[in-house]
């Protein structure tokens, strides 16, 4: 197909759906407005059993199997990456040399890589409570391990990050979010209900039943996949050097 | 004004798709399908706002005292940010895998077969 035909074929298409949006955006509830059946449900659900944040209990109790399905995807999606971007036979690896680090950069990213970890970690924990949870928090504590590689180099970061460990724990931490769902089979009742532990206190960290379970262990996986697609892809821009001198 | 938000959703996905069909290089086609993505967040957090509401988190405020907005929608948006982040890995994953077999990420190069 021409760019010509083509362009012309988007353009019809977009006109298309275009039309047929606005018609439909036309018919909607109002912007703003106060009717939100499902919404109020859910909030009375979550209260119900004692989940302070309701998101959370959206994504880990109410909705748990739906995130057990993007879990799945986030896994296929990290070991599609470690295949595509592995080693092949025509590469091979080069050390990298130390590059030097401007003082400032390395005095504040050592600085703050302790506290951004930890602020990963808080916002996994809090999970149930205050606004985050364990997507969030993850990608927060993977990515403060990547200060190093800014404030020292490829080499530092290779040592606090042994990519082996953390695709188990990726792999791990999947397998942790259907043990925990299982439980609730072996409990008497369905997979992934919300009836196995004591919902708790309201507003306190064990608070929410199996919700602060869930959440950690996506927590886990979300930080072990961030940091071994990081890992990979730093592999190919550092370390893999095509073997024909390309 | 009331559907103008809604519009905004609609308007960012076409301009996505624009970009996807008339891209010339694999790593800009990649950030075209981010675009789309991003337009149904828009559109997934536009049906669940509600005028004077707060976010749906009940840790220091008392239940019943405020209006919420949806936690529905949001909690569907946050999930596909984070699937959407790696996906889009995977995605530029190919892209490193084409240009090394290939020599080219333009799209329209690539369309003779090889073994």
């Amino acid at each position: 197909m021409s760019r010509r035909v083509r362009l012309w074929l988007l353009a019809v298409g977009g006109a298309g759906l275009a039309t047929l949006f606005v018609a439909a955006a036309l018919d909607l509830p109002a912007f703003g407005g106060d009717r939100h059946p499902y919404g109020d449900r859910a909030v009375h659900a979550s209260l119900a059993r004692h989940t302070a944040n309701v998101i959370a209990s959206v994504n880990f109790d109410q909705r748990a199997f739906d995130t057990l399905g993007e879990m799945t995807i986030l896994f296929a999606a990290v070991v599609g990456c470690v295949i595509l971007l592995r080693q092949t036979r025509d590469e091979h690896r080069g050390r990298p040399a130390p590059e030097t680090v401007a003082r400032p950069v390395r005095r504040h990213a050592l600085l703050l890589l302790p506290v951004a970890l930890l602020t990963g970690l808080y916002v996994i924990a809090h999970g149930q409570l205050s606004p985050g949870g364990g997507f969030q928090g993850g990608v927060v504590a993977a990515t403060s391990l990547h200060l190093l590689y800014l404030g020292a180099d490829y080499r530092a970061l290779e040592r606090v990050r042994p990519v082996g460990l953390y695709e188990t724990g990726d792999a791990i931490a999947t397998s942790a979010y259907v043990v925990t769902g299982l439980a609730g089979l072996i409990g008497g009742t369905a997979f992934l209900a919300n009836t196995v532990l004591p919902y708790g206190t309201f507003n306190t960290l064990s608070s929410g039943g199996t919700v602060p379970l869930l959440n950690a262990a996506v927590g886990m996986e979300v930080a072990c996949a961030v940091v071994v697609l990081l890992a990979r892809f730093l592999d190919q821009a550092v370390e893999i050097e095509e073997g024909n001198g390309k | 004004m009331d559907v103008f938000p809604y519009l905004v959703a609609g308007w960012v996905f076409l301009v996505g798709c624009y970009g996807l069909a008339t891209s010339r290089n694999l790593i800009h086609a990649v950030g075209c399908l981010s675009v789309c993505q991003a337009g149904t967040y828009v559109l997934l957090l536009t049906v669940g706002y509600r005028d004077g509401a707060t976010a749906p988190v009940f840790s220091d405020l008392k239940p019943g005292s405020r209006p919420v907005v949806d936690p529905v929608v949001q909690a569907l948006t946050l999930t596909d940010v984070v699937v959407g982040a790696t996906v889009t890995a995977l995605l530029l994953a190919l892209v490193v895998q084409i240009s090394k077999r290939h020599g080219t990420v333009d799209p329209d190069e690539l369309s003779e077969l090889r073994g």
